[in-house]
């Protein structure tokens, strides 16, 4: 199944291990990590579910291509690292 | 006499506190939050609930509640646009058809946060960016947007002033009726409702814009209040840094009157009145308009004891040469007593007073860049 791992960073401010998730999409991944951890949504995306400006995703090594619809594909195999863009902050 | 001030900065909220007389000096008592910016700081009177907001660079904005005195804190759900509500780009144009594309909106910022009335036992009043109000009856777990102001069509020309969207960052809720709430918006002019929230009516009526074409400079809804603040014994008074310079009203903000020939600038942020006396209110200038330091480096707080129509400089205790400290529209408070105030600078410095700004102190720390301070 594919895993999420998110940046140490968040750490400071909340528990967020890494989870594996039943999904064949980005947006379908985070939803499934989101529902099991409420509390790390509102630091990954906005009220409209949109990654916020400074977080990016890498996808197997990638950065995520869908920024708008999060709709990068999955493969049982995939690793999904949540991190700090390197913009801003 | 307050005991606690709380410093909202760029890497954390620092606690100053004082034990005991007015002649012993303020120190950092802690500092929470540290590393992480800090734009706002509320505790309850009514329950003693502390909220701090704060923007974090990569992990967006933040609404954090303690009911252990700031011991322990606890991230509250944010205040959300709902999803049918949007922003155009071009929002000055005056015709729909030449305001161009939508974009959503979504929270930027927390920019205002105070608590209702004494009879709203955990009602707490939230401004934002983009400009919108909202309200927690239920100390900040849940919230919703008025809509009511929201859905003005006024609205839609409001425009921001050095940040990207208009913001809601002053709110005064009436002494005397908590369903009386004025709220000032950069740019967006003074609105108020009487019937909490139901209607509003914009009332910046007197107010001048000077960066508008003349035809639209008295406009009450372009106008840019950069902080509004009410006297709380005497409601009726209130004033306003506005871009343009300092303006008065005594009549609950019917109307407003300029105060002209203000030295060295009409320019500023920040401004505090007297609890008790509406005539007094200080000021910390800056060179206008994209300047924005002290004039001549001349770090100077300005007071009026009589309505506006004359200003002091107060300079004792507060450098005088190569001084760019600049106070932001929240980092400037004064006390119950209106003796006692505190600043806080764009450079770190922070500043107090024991007589009505006669005489200030500077803290001994260096703290990173103040957006906020507060009594509590």
């Amino acid at each position: 199944m594919p895993r999420i791992v998110f940046t140490n960073h968040l750490q400071r401010h909340l528990d967020c291990p890494p989870q594996t998730v039943e999904a064949t999409t980005v947006r379908a991944a985070l939803e499934q990590a989101f529902a099991a951890n409420g509390a790390v949504r509102d630091y990954i995306v906005d009220e409209r579910f949109r990654l916020r400006k400074h977080i990016t995703l890498f996808v197997d090594g990638r950065t995520l291509a869908d920024r708008e619809m999060l709709s990068d594909p999955l493969t049982p195999e995939s690793e999904i690292y949540v991190m700090q863009a390197l913009s801003g902050g | 006499m307050s005991e606690r001030l709380y410093v909202s900065t760029r890497k954390g909220l620092v606690t100053l506190a004082r034990t005991h007389a007015a002649e012993q000096p303020w120190r950092v008592e802690k500092i929470d939050f540290l590393g992480d910016p800090v734009n706002l700081f509320l505790r309850d009177p009514r329950d003693g609930t502390q909220y701090a907001a704060l923007n974090l660079g990569h992990f967006g904005p933040k609404l954090r509640r303690s009911d252990d005195d700031g011991q322990t804190w606890q991230d509250l759900p944010l205040p959300a646009y709902p999803e049918d509500t949007f922003i155009y780009a071009n929002p000055m144009a005056p015709a729909e058809s030449e305001k161009g594309k939508q974009h959503t909106a979504v929270l930027m910022e927390i920019w205002a946060l105070e608590t209702g009335g004494a009879n709203e036992p955990g009602t707490i009043w939230a401004g934002t960016i983009p400009g919108a109000l909202f309200r927690s009856d239920d100390r900040g777990s849940s919230w919703r947007m008025i809509r009511t102001l929201w859905d003005r069509p006024e609205r839609q020309h409001w425009f921001g002033g050095g940040k990207d969207e208009a913001g809601l960052h002053s709110i005064c809720v009436d002494p005397r009726d908590a369903k009386h709430v004025s709220v000032a918006l950069s740019c967006g002019g003074v609105w108020q409702t009487r019937d909490a929230g139901e209607t509003w009516t914009c009332t910046a009526a007197g107010m001048r814009a000077a960066y508008m074409p003349p035809e639209l400079q008295f406009d009450p809804n372009v106008q840019d209040p950069h902080r509004m603040v009410q006297c709380p014994t005497q409601p009726d008074a209130l004033w306003v840094q506005h871009h343009n310079g300092i303006f008065r009203s005594f009549d609950g903000a019917q109307q407003w009157e300029e105060c002209v020939d203000v030295q060295p600038s009409g320019f500023g942020f920040a401004v505090a009145v007297h609890p008790t006396d509406p005539l007094t209110a200080w000021f910390v200038p800056g060179k206008k308009d994209e300047f924005r330091y002290p004039v001549d480096g001349k770090f100077v707080v300005t007071r009026t004891r009589d309505g506006g129509r004359s200003f002091e400089t107060l300079t004792n205790g507060l450098p005088q040469s190569h001084a760019y400290d600049l106070v932001y529209r929240h980092a400037l408070d004064v006390d119950a007593t209106g003796n006692r105030l505190a600043m806080g600078s764009t450079t770190g410095g922070v500043w107090t007073t024991d007589d009505a700004g006669e005489t200030w102190t500077e803290l001994e720390a260096r703290l990173p860049p103040v957006y906020a301070v507060r009594f509590a």
